[in-house]
């Protein structure tokens, strides 16, 4: 195999394993069969994301009547997801465990939760990154377990006496089966089966038995006195979770255009593993068809994997925490604040008039530490109250500062009439049309030193609908 | 400017459809629009729309009713904030039609996502990507260009977004066409124009292409005409001027959609509330004006909604917490039902400590589309909706 195409094979798969491979000079350019290896044992360990939340220590009392206290606690609040958002861009950028992060990522998305206190949202984020690349009922159990979780459905208030459905019904038609494939009497029996399932302050699960429902219960055509654990070991002996999730990891990793002979063979195979998502991953990424036209450079990047991939492969450097937010909300997909329980939709969804065009000046103004200006809309939900002036939404700034010396040094050697070509391999992950090869060839000044034009193309590049895509 | 818009006032409004000939809507509009004003953060409706004469309200809310000798009395025990004086020369005009206990059943207080409820047209446990007006822009027959709904704002809101039509954000038309006029990218797209074989990058040039000529359609279309009409300072009547010229200057749009934010009141509500309520009634009152001035009020109906209204009782810092049902008005020149729509909230009956609703909030809106717009509500709004009588 020639390099260059065994080079646009690895890219394609760093770009949906990860986010992108970094430029190194010193790159090795190993087989399929090897990166997939390798990028499963580098996601093997766990490491819990780590991040100091702010927390200024007091009396209780003075917290829940004090006006000031109540404004410090929101600031906290706020500052703490700035930490939780840097903190992990910054490791999807820099992480060898590229694997863990994304499917973590894809897991954030599917157990959606926006969490009003930060130290949930890291807890849940860690039990979800803790399970990610283990099986699908082990994470199951743990994110029905966690209070991030319990609170956003409202389970603390699913009690024996007046049951509350929520959870039971986004389990099913969300979490595992999809709609279609349960009863709404279903839903009912399950949540009888979740009562008393709650959480204390420290945020530890627990069982509290006199509000749990011990009667008999009728689900999915069998009869008994169904724990919660009992449920959810019911939902998954059925193949159909199996075939909903593997859907949408397909759709996740590989295209929007489902293809359900493929989702098929693969959710046999995952059901059959006991649900072992590394197997099914790596049966997808050694798949030929992986690297098939239809599927190389098919998906729209979502924000978050076309700012961590700018950040990986150019070590952006934001001028303040706030910037990537501002960012992500501009084009819709904040870390930790997803849109509702059924997470982001993704594919086209992310594509209007006004993302696009952001999208396409991300890239170029960020790489030359230009200011990029952008208005948001509130979000009343973590900034309510505050005075207008002093709120976070509104017109707002963002810089960045890049390094390019990485390509740079890549590409030194080639001469120039093969640099746009060059180039465009290692940025895009679709071929340039000839004319706009020839386009961009007009647009580069003949007379310029090398390095400038490495420069020139790469803005021009990344400025392009293509660069949009992996 | 001059010649060419001060001409264009005198032209009468049915012959304004000879210099938009060719243009894609013309062929499927019945010309009419719908203006949605956003108010972002949970209006308190109780003391926007005041119940003056129910003791129940002033007992709620001791230190934050507004007392009964300060409202603008309207009909049926019913008053406005007394910030809202322009409001209420539009309602004596006969302009404006209030909605009273608008919601939807098992309410969510999560500002997000009761938005996301309101601008999706969904149910309290359904996710949908697409917002109401985006599907009413799927529905109509012949292609859309995306300017037939247009947001003043930088970025799009769910409201506006179609499985195969979006409307577009512009805050500022000049700015929007400064902004996707790059030389390099409009000559890259053009390379662009016909299909090729891969189909995801074909649409994104698809739609950086649609960017690119709706930028320079807004931007040829207004670059003459300039409201004289004076408005009050701020973003938000800004941003209504800059529709009354969108409309003014022949632009081709059925929807416009613009924000106003602030209305969180948990705290110190009412000095808060009267400002942004004072915002909402002078904006709106210059922009009839300026639309009645170019002959294009009769054929506008502007809704003001907000995601929820806030609870009966006032909290311990002078303000309210997140509640649900509330007031919508509805303003238009021809309005068939003018006035009070219904009654007003029942303060006696409270769902723990919360108004229920009685009008679902997605009757309205298929009454705006089947009535007004001229829209399929039953395909756009997933047909179990029904038609307010007497209102369009």
């Amino acid at each position: 195999m020639k390099t260059s195409a065994r080079e646009q094979k690895l890219q394609h798969l760093y770009w949906r394993a990860g986010f992108g491979i970094p430029f190194r000079s010193d790159q090795a350019i190993p087989g399929i069969k090897q990166a997939v290896r390798e990028l499963l044992h580098a996601a093997g360990q766990v490491a819990p994301l780590q991040v100091t939340l702010p927390h200024t220590e007091t009396s209780r009392q003075a917290d829940a009547q004090n006006a000031e206290m109540r404004q410090l606690r929101q600031r906290e609040r706020q500052q703490g997801f700035v930490l939780l958002n840097n903190t992990w861009l910054q490791q999807m950028a820099t992480s060898e465990a590229q694997l863990r992060e994304k499917m973590t990522l894809f897991w954030h998305g599917h157990f959606a939760c926006r969490l009003r206190e930060p130290r949930f949202a890291l807890l849940q984020h860690n039990t979800l990154r803790e399970h990610a690349l283990g099986k699908f009922p082990d994470l199951l159990l743990a994110i029905s377990k966690d209070p991030g979780m319990l609170q956003f459905l409202n389970n603390q208030q699913n009690r024996k006496q007046r049951p509350n459905e929520n959870f039971a019904r986004e389990l099913l038609e969300l979490f595992t089966l999809g709609r279609g494939h349960y009863t709404e009497q279903d839903i009912k029996e399950a949540a009888r089966a979740f009562t008393g399932w709650s959480y204390n302050p420290q945020g530890e699960f627990v069982f509290r038995a006199r509000q749990h429902d011990r009667g008999q219960k009728t689900f999915m055509g069998k009869r008994g006195n169904f724990s919660g654990e009992e449920i959810l070991q019911m939902i998954v002996e059925n193949p159909r979770t199996a075939q909903f999730l593997t859907a949408k990891l397909y759709a996740f990793f590989v295209s929007d255009v489902p293809n359900p002979e493929r989702v098929q063979a693969l959710s046999s195979y995952f059901y059959e593993t006991g649900y072992d998502i590394p197997k099914l991953l790596e049966k997808i990424f050694r798949a030929k068809w992986f690297y098939g036209p239809d599927v190389v450079g098919s998906k729209i990047k979502s924000p978050i994997e076309l700012l961590a991939g700018l950040q990986r492969q150019f070590d952006l450097t934001y001028a303040d925490g706030r910037s990537p937010l501002v960012l992500q909300r501009a084009m819709g997909q904040e870390l930790f604040r997803p849109p509702n329980v059924s997470g982001w939709a993704g594919g086209r969804n992310w594509i209007d008039s006004s993302t696009l065009a952001f999208r396409l000046r991300i890239g170029p103004a960020l790489l030359q530490d230009a200011a990029l200006e952008v208005s948001l809309k509130p979000d009343d939900d973590t900034e309510p109250t505050a005075p207008r002036k002093r709120r976070q939404d509104g017109l707002r700034t963002v810089r960045a500062k890049a390094d390019l010396s990485g390509l740079h040094q890549q590409l030194q050697k080639v001469k120039d009439s093969e640099l746009i070509e060059k180039l465009s391999q290692k940025l895009l992950q679709v071929p340039l049309r000839p004319e706009t090869t020839a386009l961009l060839t007009q647009h580069v000044p003949s007379g310029a030193a090398h390095a400038d034009k490495v420069t020139l193309l790469t803005l021009r590049l990344l400025s392009l609908p293509e660069y949009q895509l992996c | 400017m001059s010649a060419l818009a001060s001409g264009m006032l005198l032209v009468p409004n049915f012959l304004h459809g000879l210099d938009r000939g060719g243009l894609p809507l013309l062929a499927n509009s019945n010309g009419k629009r719908l203006v949605v004003i956003q108010l972002s953060g949970g209006n308190d409706g109780l003391n926007t729309v005041v119940p003056y004469q129910n003791d129940l309200y002033y007992k709620a809310r001791p230190t934050l009713a507004i007392p009964a000798r300060e409202v603008l009395t309207l009909d049926k025990g019913l008053g406005l904030n007394p910030a809202m004086e322009k409001m209420r020369l539009l309602y004596d005009q006969g302009y404006v039609s209030i909605l009273n206990s608008v919601g939807y059943p098992d309410p969510d207080r999560s500002h997000f996502r009761s938005m996301d409820i309101w601008q999706s047209g969904s149910a309290s446990d359904e996710y949908l990507n697409t917002g109401w007006l985006g599907r009413y822009l799927d529905s109509l027959s012949g292609p859309s260009a995306n300017y037939a709904a247009i947001e003043v704002d930088d970025t799009l809101s769910l409201a506006l977004k179609g499985e195969q039509y979006t409307g577009i954000a512009v805050q500022d038309v000049k700015r929007f066409f400064q902004a996707t006029n790059d030389q390099f990218l409009k000559q890259a797209a053009q390379l662009h124009a016909e299909e090729h074989s891969h189909h995801q990058v074909d649409y994104l040039y698809k739609t950086l292409i649609d960017t690119q000529q709706s930028a320079g359609y807004l931007q040829e279309k207004t670059k003459v005409y300039r409201s004289k009409k004076n408005y009050p300072n701020g973003e938000f009547a800004r941003n209504l001027k800059t529709i009354a010229e969108l409309i003014a200057s022949g632009v081709e749009s059925r929807v416009y959609y613009a924000s106003l934010t602030g209305f969180d009141t948990h705290v110190r509500q009412a000095g808060q509330q009267a400002n942004l309520l004072r915002e909402l009634s002078e904006g709106l009152y210059s922009f009839v004006e300026d639309l009645r001035q170019q002959q294009e009020f009769d054929n506008t109906v502007i809704m003001v909604f907000s995601e929820f209204g806030r609870r009966v009782a006032q909290n311990a810092s002078n303000g309210t917490d997140h509640g649900t049902a509330n007031n919508l008005f509805l303003i238009g020149g021809k309005l068939k039902q003018a006035g009070v729509y219904n009654e007003g909230p029942n303060l006696q009956d409270l769902d723990q400590g919360d108004l229920r609703y009685s009008i679902d909030f997605r009757n309205i809106y298929a009454t705006l589309l089947h009535n007004w717009l001229d829209g399929n509500a039953a395909g756009i709004l997933g047909g179990k909706t029904q038609l307010l009588t007497g209102l369009l």
